[in-house]
């Protein structure tokens, strides 16, 4: 939807910034991340890590809002996020 | 380079977990690893002291939790995780007993004391994975298979009706019980976090996935699969009378907080009784003595009977 107007003459509103950082080789390519993500930020790499499974990867990492869902539902405790200071335009 | 970058990585739960353990060896799919982090969490929420919690479990899969978390933990013969949990609780009282444990573990082998922790109202916490089937030990039937399900003992199905756990604990008289799956990550870690306030007997049952035996065995694809599935299936209702919401194959998954109520604990009942045989007999040694003048004349009255006689 297109805002007609700029409510407090703010262009947009402010959310908070995640960062995922995912420890490679931990993952077990369960793909639990990937499903529950609500902005689905992640996705599942070609790339093999050490035991042999493809971890996931921060594909639209601009979308990530820090409700750390994964972090709860990762079951071998492989991914966590970061909440990024705001930058200020 | 990026090998040594990634060793620098360090997950806020770390400082929960027995990092030279990880790895753990659930397996790909398991909800197991999601439950734990839940427990962690749980626990970060209800700002208990860490020094004072103590992590019981028994043998199975589940039973792992009290090797991988990184509290006082005790992982104890097979079945017998609220035995051990009770002494616990009642020789150091300021401890937050929390029994981590699988439905084999406390429902088959641990079933009867299971049922009178809870109508003693013991001060502990139970957690009960329950997975529908004994993983570790290659799918056998469990009692809490539902019926027409298969598994390594039951090849055309099973026909034992399973329990129900929430019914039992609820009619068995725990002051708290709550159902939730794997996928309620969230509202698993509030249910935790109240748990851990909480005074008596609180059970919480967690839904999960077993993917190598029991989603293989009934055709149910991967860990992700059942997730999806139980995410489907689930309701959320509060008011549903536990002992009426079985879990089945298909029909759905009722969950939410059924019981929550402030019955007096097991310590407070002995509390109480000590105190009221206290009241009964302040003057203890007037009622000793005249207990002894009643005796020495009851043994009178005999000899002189008896010599009469």
């Amino acid at each position: 939807m297109k805002q007609w107007e700029r409510p407090f003459g703010r262009s947009k509103p402010e959310t908070v910034k995640g960062e995922v950082k995912i420890v490679e080789d931990r993952c077990k390519g369960c793909g639990f991340c990937v499903e529950y993500c609500p902005c689905d930020v992640l996705e599942l790499s070609d790339k093999f890590n050490k035991k042999g499974y493809h971890p996931p990867y921060a594909e639209k990492l601009e979308e990530c809002t820090a409700c750390k869902l994964c972090e709860m539902i990762c079951p071998d405790f492989a991914i966590f996020v970061i909440e990024k200071e705001e930058e200020i335009d | 380079m990026s090998n040594k970058k990634q060793h620098i990585l360090e997950h806020p739960m770390d400082d929960l977990l027995r990092m030279d353990r990880i790895p753990h060896i659930w397996c790909p799919g398991c909800g197991l690893g999601s439950d734990v982090a839940a427990f962690a969490d749980g626990l970060k929420r209800a700002e208990v002291d860490f020094d004072k919690v103590a992590v019981v479990s028994g043998i199975g899969c589940t039973g792992r939790v009290a090797g991988y978390i990184k509290l006082d933990s005790y992982h104890t013969t097979h079945g017998r995780a609220i035995p051990f949990a009770t002494g616990l609780k009642l020789a150091n009282r300021d401890l937050t007993v929390v029994v981590f444990s699988g439905d084999g573990d406390l429902f088959a082998i641990g079933g009867n004391h299971l049922i009178h922790a809870a109508r003693r109202n013991l001060d502990i916490n139970v957690i009960c994975v329950n997975n529908f089937i004994y993983g570790m030990t290659g799918g056998q039937n469990a009692p809490t298979t539902p019926l027409g399900a298969y598994s390594s003992t039951a090849p055309f199905g099973n026909y034992e009706a399973p329990f129900n756990l929430v019914g039992i604990t609820a009619a068995a008289g725990a002051n708290y019980v709550a159902r939730w799956t794997t996928v309620q990550a969230r509202r698993l870690s509030q249910s935790i976090a109240t748990a851990a306030k909480k005074k008596g007997f609180c059970f919480i049952e967690v839904v999960s996935p077993c993917a190598t035996v029991f989603a293989r065995k009934n055709k149910g694809g991967t860990g992700l699969d059942l997730m999806k599935e139980f995410r489907n299936r689930t309701v959320i209702d509060h008011k549903a009378d536990p002992t009426q919401i079985p879990l089945t194959m298909d029909d759905e998954i009722v969950c939410g907080e059924f019981v929550n109520r402030e019955d007096p604990t097991f310590w407070e009942n002995v509390q109480n009784g000590i105190k009221d045989q206290v009241e009964k007999n302040a003057d203890w040694e007037k009622i000793q003595s005249e207990k002894n003048k009643r005796l020495y004349k009851k043994t009178l009255k005999y000899e002189g009977s008896r010599d009469i006689g």
